[in-house]
C-alpha cells in the first residue's frame, strides 16, 4: 500500500514538474518577450509602463538570462503566489481570476458526480435488459452524446431552449445576481443554473461508462456464481446488486482519475458558448489578446488542481479496492 | 458457387466450412465485417464524405468567397420541381430583396414570375479540378444566368457568400486534416508504442508514464495555449501544417497504447517463436510475420481516432484558435453560428453541424465493425 502511494505521489510530482514546462513554453512561444508585449499594450491602452518599470520585471523574470534560468525564476515566484499582473485588466492574475478558478472546480466535479450517478443505473439496466427497448433507447442517446462535440451540443441546446421554450440557458448567475456578494440567495441561484451546463458537460462520459459498465456486467453476468447464486434461491435483485455489479464497479472506478481532466477540458470549450463565469471564457480571451502571463497561469492552475484531484480520486480508489489496499495489484 | 453443387449430395464438411477453412486472413476480415451492417453502411457514408472532399469544386455551384452584401443572410430556397403547367423541369425562383420600412431588416420573396431552370454540368466560376484540369463546370447550373444569383440550397450568411457551396469546401479541409494529423499521430504511435512493446524495460517505463502524465492533464487548455500562438501573419497553408501538428500530439497516445498492446501480446505467440528458432532476423520478424497480424487492429484504431481529430480541429477553429478565414473548414462556419442573435437570425447557419456529427458517427460505428472483424479467428 505504500508503495502504491509513493507511486503515485511521485507520478503526480512529476506530472506538475512536466506541467510547469508546458506552461512556461506557452508563456514564452509568442514572439517577443512578454514584457515587451506587456509595454506595448499598457501604452496602446494609454497607461505606459516607463522603461524603468519594463527593466525591473525583465530583470524579475531573468529575461536577459538562459532559458533555465529564467525558468527557475518564474517557478520561484510561481511558487510564492505571485503569477505576475494581467495587462489586459491591469490588475494581478489572481485577482482576475477570482472566483472563476472555484466555479471552474464546481461545474468539473458536479458534472463527475452526475456522470456517475447516471452512468451506474443505467449501464445496469442496459445488461440486465439487453436489447431490450430501452437498452436500443439508451445505446442511440450515448452514441449520439459521443458523436457531438461539447461545443456543438452546447450551442444545439442554447438555440433551441431559447427557440422553443424561451429560457436563456447561458450564464450561471441571474443578471441581478451577477455582481453581488455571495449570499444564500446568490448560491441558490447558482444552483438554479448548474443543471443545464453540468448535463451537457457529462452526456459524453457518461455515455461512455454506461458501455463500459454494460460490457463488464454483461461479462459478469455469464459466470458460473450468478448461477449460483439463483439456484440458492437469492432474489434477482440481491443477486444482480451484490456480486456482478460489485466486480464489474471495479474498471469503472479506476476510470475515475481520466474523468476529471476530460471534464475540465470541457467545461472550458462549454463555458465558452454559454458564457458561463469560469476561466474558460478568461482563458480564450487572454489567449486571443496573447495576455500570456493570464493565459499561463490559467493553464498551470487547472493542471495541477487535475492533478490534485486524480490524486485524491486515486486515495479514494484505494480506500474503496481491498486489492490495492493490500498491495496487491500493481 | 451454390447452383453448381446444389443437385449433388449433400457433402459431409459443408460448402461454408470448407470456404472458411480455406479463406484467407482478409477474406475472413471482410466476411466478418460484412455481418456488421451499420459498419458497412457507415463505410460508404465515410466514402461518399470523401468522394465530395475529392469533387468540392465540382459540386459546389458558387465561388466560395464571393461576397455580395445584397445576398446577406437568404433563407434557404428549395428546388421546385414542376414547373407551373405541371411538367417535370427542375427550376428554382429568382429572388425580390426589399427592406422592411420600419426594422430595415432585408427579406427575401421567391418570385415564381420568374423562374430559373436548373441543368446538369452546367458553366459557373472557374477551376482546376483536382488541381490539374481548368473547367467551368458544376454539378448544378443555370440555364440562363449566373447560379449564385439564384440557387441557394442552404442559404447565405452574413457575407452573402453561399452556405452549401462553403460547405461542400469545408468538408475537404475537415476531411483531409483529420487524415493528415491521424497519419502524423499513427507515425508517433506505431514508433513509441513498437519500441515500448518490442523493447520492454526501461524504455517501456519512460513510455508508459509519459502517456499516463499526457492523459491525466486537461488537455484543450495545453492545446489552446499551443494553437493560439500560432502568429497571425502566417498563410492559411501554414497554419494548416501547425494546427495538424498540434491535434496529432492529441491523438497519438491511444494509438501507442493499442501498438503496444499487440507488440506484446505477439510476443509470446508460438508462431514468432518458431520464426525466431529457424533464425528469422528481427526486421524479418517484425514486418514479414507481426505487421501482417496486427494491421487490421491498427486500422480499426485509426479509424476510431479520426473523429477525435475532427472534433479537435471543429472545436479549435470554432473557438477562433484553429484555422482562420480565408481559409474554410466545418469549425470556421460554425463559428458564424457562436451566437443566439445569429442563430436567432440566420438558424441555417447551424447546418455546418450536420456533416460534423454523420461524420463522426459514421467513423465510430466504421471504426466498432473493423475493430470487431480485425481478429477474424475469435
Amino acid at each position: 500500500m505504500l508503495t502504491y502511494l509513493l507511486r503515485r505521489l511521485l507520478l503526480a510530482a512529476i506530472t506538475v514538474f512536466a506541467i510547469t514546462i508546458v506552461t512556461f513554453i506557452i508563456l514564452h512561444l509568442p514572439p517577443g518577450d512578454f514584457v515587451s508585449a506587456y509595454a506595448a499594450q499598457a501604452s496602446a491602452s494609454g497607461t505606459a509602463i516607463s522603461a524603468a518599470e519594463a527593466d525591473a520585471l525583465r530583470l524579475a523574470y531573468g529575461l536577459n538570462e538562459p532559458l533555465w534560468v529564467q525558468y527557475w525564476k518564474w517557478l520561484a515566484m510561481v511558487a510564492r503566489g505571485d503569477f505576475g499582473r494581467s495587462f489586459e485588466y491591469g490588475r494581478p492574475v489572481t485577482e482576475v481570476i477570482g472566483d472563476r478558478l472555484w466555479l471552474t472546480v464546481l461545474l468539473s466535479l458536479g458534472a463527475i458526480v452526475v456522470t456517475w450517478a447516471l452512468a451506474l443505473p443505467i449501464g445496469i439496466y442496459s445488461a440486465v435488459r439487453q436489447y431490450s427497448f430501452g437498452d436500443y433507447v439508451f445505446t442511440f442517446i450515448g452514441f449520439v452524446g459521443l458523436a457531438i462535440p461539447n461545443f456543438l451540443l452546447a450551442l444545439i441546446i442554447m438555440y433551441f431552449g431559447s427557440r422553443l421554450f424561451g429560457i436563456n440557458v447561458g450564464g450561471l448567475f441571474s443578471a441581478e445576481q451577477q455582481l453581488a456578494p455571495w449570499t444564500w440567495a446568490k448560491f441558490i441561484d447558482l444552483l438554479q443554473h448548474l443543471p443545464v451546463p453540468i448535463l451537457i458537460l457529462s452526456l459524453a462520459g457518461t455515455a461512455q461508462l454506461v458501455r463500459i459498465m454494460r460490457a463488464n456486467l454483461l461479462d459478469e453476468l455469464r459466470r458460473p456464481y450468478v448461477v449460483t447464486a439463483r439456484a440458492r434461491g437469492l432474489r434477482e435483485r440481491r443477486v444482480i446488486l451484490k456480486y456482478p455489479v460489485r466486480a464489474a464497479m471495479n474498471p469503472f472506478a479506476s476510470t475515475i482519475g481520466y474523468l476529471l481532466p476530460f471534464m475540465v477540458s470541457g467545461s472550458v470549450i462549454i463555458s465558452v458558448v454559454l458564457s458561463l463565469p469560469t476561466v474558460g471564457p478568461l482563458l480564450l480571451r487572454s489567449l486571443l489578446a496573447q495576455d500570456m502571463l493570464l493565459a499561463s497561469t490559467i493553464i498551470l492552475l487547472l493542471g495541477v488542481l487535475t492533478v490534485i484531484g486524480t490524486l485524491l480520486s486515486d486515495l479514494l480508489l484505494m480506500w474503496i479496492d481491498p486489492r490495492i489496499r493490500l498491495g496487491q495489484l500493481r | 458457387m451454390s447452383s453448381a453443387v446444389s443437385d449433388s449430395a449433400p457433402p459431409l464438411v459443408t460448402e461454408a466450412e470448407t470456404r472458411v477453412a480455406v479463406a484467407t486472413q482478409r477474406q475472413l476480415i471482410w466476411w466478418r465485417f460484412k455481418r456488421h451492417r451499420l459498419a458497412v453502411i457507415s463505410a460508404g457514408i465515410v466514402l461518399a464524405f470523401y468522394v465530395v472532399a475529392a469533387f468540392a469544386d465540382f459540386i459546389a455551384y458558387a465561388e466560395p468567397f464571393d461576397t455580395e452584401a445584397a445576398r446577406s443572410y437568404i433563407p434557404p430556397q428549395p428546388i421546385h420541381w414542376f414547373d407551373a403547367d405541371g411538367n417535370f423541369r427542375p427550376q428554382v425562383y429568382a429572388l425580390k430583396g426589399k427592406r422592411d420600412p420600419r426594422t430595415f431588416k432585408l427579406a427575401y420573396a421567391p418570385d415564381p414570375s420568374d423562374p430559373r431552370d436548373l441543368v446538369l454540368f452546367g458553366h459557373g466560376y472557374r477551376y482546376d479540378l483536382f488541381g490539374l484540369i481548368p473547367t467551368d463546370r458544376h454539378l448544378l447550373g443555370l440555364a440562363n444566368g449566373r447560379p449564385q444569383d439564384a440557387i441557394f440550397l442552404l442559404g447565405t450568411d452574413q457575407l452573402g457568400r453561399d452556405v452549401f457551396s462553403r460547405l461542400v469546401l469545408a468538408t475537404r479541409t475537415s476531411l483531409t486534416i483529420g487524415l493528415v494529423g491521424v497519419t502524423l499521430s499513427l507515425a508517433l504511435g506505431v514508433l513509441l508504442g513498437g519500441m515500448s512493446g518490442l523493447q520492454g524495460g526501461w524504455l517501456d517505463t519512460v513510455i508508459q508514464r509519459v502517456i499516463e502524465i499526457l492523459r491525466s492533464v486537461p488537455t484543450i487548455p495545453l492545446w489552446m495555449g499551443l494553437a493560439a500562438a500560432v502568429p497571425a501573419s502566417w498563410s492559411p497553408q501554414r497554419v494548416y501544417f501547425a494546427i495538424t501538428i498540434i491535434i496529432s500530439l492529441i491523438g497519438w497516445t491511444e494509438l501507442a497504447r493499442v501498438v503496444r498492446g499487440r507488440f506484446l501480446a505477439l510476443r509470446e505467440e508460438d508462431f514468432i517463436t518458431a520464426a525466431e528458432l529457424a533464425g528469422a532476423s528481427r526486421m524479418r520478424i517484425i514486418f514479414r510475420h507481426m505487421v501482417p497480424s496486427f494491421l487490421s487492429h491498427i486500422i480499426a484504431a485509426v479509424s476510431l481516432a479520426l473523429p477525435a481529430m475532427i472534433i479537435s480541429e471543429t472545436t479549435l477553429s470554432f473557438l477562433g484558435l484553429g484555422l482562420r478565414p480565408p481559409a474554410i473548414s466545418w469549425g470556421v462556419m460554425l463559428q458564424d453560428a457562436q451566437n443566439l442573435q445569429t442563430l436567432g437570425l440566420a438558424p441555417w447557419l447551424l447546418f455546418a453541424a450536420v456533416p460534423v456529427i454523420v461524420v463522426i458517427l459514421a467513423f465510430n460505428f466504421l471504426g466498432d465493425g473493423l475493430r470487431d472483424a480485425a481478429d477474424p479467428y475469435g
